[in-house]
């Protein structure tokens, strides 16, 4: 999809982070993010990739208009960060069984 | 009070009233007939969900270019896919590519047929499995536009295991709109340029389009409003008979664009001519690996056999190429919701969340009863 996902940084370990998007946990990279990123910022995720730090004075407004967005059903959001719904992963889990049909890579 | 960019902040009934009725009268006083075009699947999305083009006068028309990457990926590439995987190689890719159409199969057929085909959800994913399988060669079959050419340039750069190679499909948009803008059938007068792409790029890389060209191109945010707005936009410029560029999606898009992935993606890739599916042969918007990444290039790496075998007769039929260059809509295809659905799909428009067809289908493909 074209559409990225914004999600909040809860751990950094070099160019490898977890971040939160509506309490799933998922692997972002932060090689291509272009800005320093620490715990506590939010991101813009792309196929496993940040690839924008979102202002800190943006991010109530963009968790709302997503929200918006994907009204009550975040769990088209969490199929847009290839997210297994209702589970966390952490850094270092087995990927979630891949289901073929509805993951894009689209930017 | 008219509303303005800062303003779009939420989804609002009202703002979203009072763009259409600015939008309607912009129409009344232009006069004629406008066609905008858009340039993704993510914009397809919004405007068929939210059901934009009721909202919109008759004589303003918003069709869908080449902004599915999945649907400009050319049958040879993948073939080329397929062609790997049938020699042993473990082939990862996106799982909108899993069942796009080769010449004789899709991936999703050769696994069936017991090749190595894994579906991965982002290029790292594809690294690690390389990594946990040293003794397999994994190749990446690496498609999409810009925003995932830069996580596969990412890859490469950060010393990837001798056993990851790309198969680069990667395609870049700009190029795509000059050709489209110059195709004879096309009449498009303004370009909606799409949000998430242009964080990579910024939107500063349109200016030179708008001079030789002379449309208005405007880069539009993926919430109803954001496109509302970009449409508002777009009229304003048609009005006023100027060619201009504006950013309608400040929130997401600046003008230098995101320079550390333009860096990775230039020091990776190279730009060549390419076939993009049923469009043309596009100068310099197929991303290649340069010649420092050659070890990890399954093109350079392997022997990749040609296909042999007619193909499907019924993707003869398949009008997905015109579509994409704004030449026609789905309903003008004789296997639309017929020989083509999205469990059955002839033609990669179908395949994709981000396909014309499979949208159209989804939101509004119901044959009028």
């Amino acid at each position: 999809m074209c559409l990225g996902v914004p999600g909040e940084i809860k751990e950094i370990d070099g160019h490898e982070a977890v971040a939160d998007f509506w309490g799933v946990e998922r692997r972002v990279r932060l090689d291509v993010v272009g800005d320093a990123v620490d715990v506590g910022d939010y991101i813009l995720n792309h196929a496993g990739f940040a690839i924008r730090k979102i202002p800190d004075r943006e991010v109530e407004e963009t968790m709302a208009i997503y929200e918006s967005l994907f009204g009550d059903d975040v769990d088209e959001a969490l199929d847009e960060i290839g997210a297994p719904q209702g589970a966390d992963i952490d850094l270092g889990d087995e990927q979630p069984a891949a289901e073929p049909v509805g993951e894009s890579n689209d930017d | 009070m008219t509303t303005e960019v800062d303003d779009l902040k939420f989804r609002d009934p009202e703002a979203a009233e009072e763009l259409a009725a600015d939008i309607e009268a912009q129409m009344a006083r232009i006069d004629e007939p406008v066609e905008i075009m858009h340039v993704c699947g993510s914009h397809e999305q919004v405007i068929a969900k939210f059901g934009l083009r009721s909202m919109l006068p008759a004589d303003l028309s918003i069709t869908m270019g080449p902004g599915c990457p999945v649907c400009v990926t050319n049958m040879p590439e993948v073939d080329e896919a397929v062609a790997l995987a049938e020699a042993g190689k473990t082939v990862a890719t996106y799982g909108d590519m899993f069942r796009v159409p080769g010449t004789v199969k899709s991936l999703a057929d050769a696994k069936s047929e017991g090749a190595s085909v894994e579906v991965v959800y982002s290029a790292s994913d594809a690294v690690d499995l390389a990594a946990e399988n040293p003794d397999e060669d994994v190749v990446f079959f690496a498609t999409g536009f810009e925003t995932t050419a830069a996580p596969t340039a990412a890859v490469l750069q950060a010393d990837p295991p001798e056993n990851f190679y790309v198969l680069s499909a990667h395609k870049y948009v700009p190029p795509a709109m000059e050709v489209v803008a110059e195709m004879p059938d096309t009449d498009v007068d303004a370009f909606l340029a799409a949000g998430h792409a242009a964080t990579i790029t910024g939107y500063g890389l349109f200016e030179e389009f708008t001079d030789e060209y002379d449309l208005p191109v405007v880069v539009g945010g993926f919430e109803p409003l954001d496109v509302l707005y970009g449409v508002r936009r777009i009229l304003e410029f048609i009005e006023a008979g100027e060619s201009g560029l504006d950013n309608a999606y400040p929130r997401g898009v600046s003008r230098e664009g995101n320079v550390a992935a333009m860096g990775a993606i230039d020091e990776v890739f190279e730009r060549t001519s390419g076939e993009w599916r049923g469009i043309a042969e596009i100068p310099e918007a197929n991303f290649v690996l340069r010649d420092d990444y050659a070890a990890h290039s399954a093109r350079r790496q392997f022997d990749v056999e040609a296909v042999d075998g007619a193909g499907d007769p019924l993707t003869e039929e398949c009008i997905c190429g015109n579509i994409m260059a704004g030449t026609a809509s789905p309903k003008e295809c004789d296997l639309f919701g017929e020989e083509c659905t999205p469990s059955n799909p002839v033609g990669a428009c179908m395949v994709s969340d981000e396909g014309t067809c499979k949208i159209a289908l989804e939101y509004g493909g119901q044959p009028d009863l």
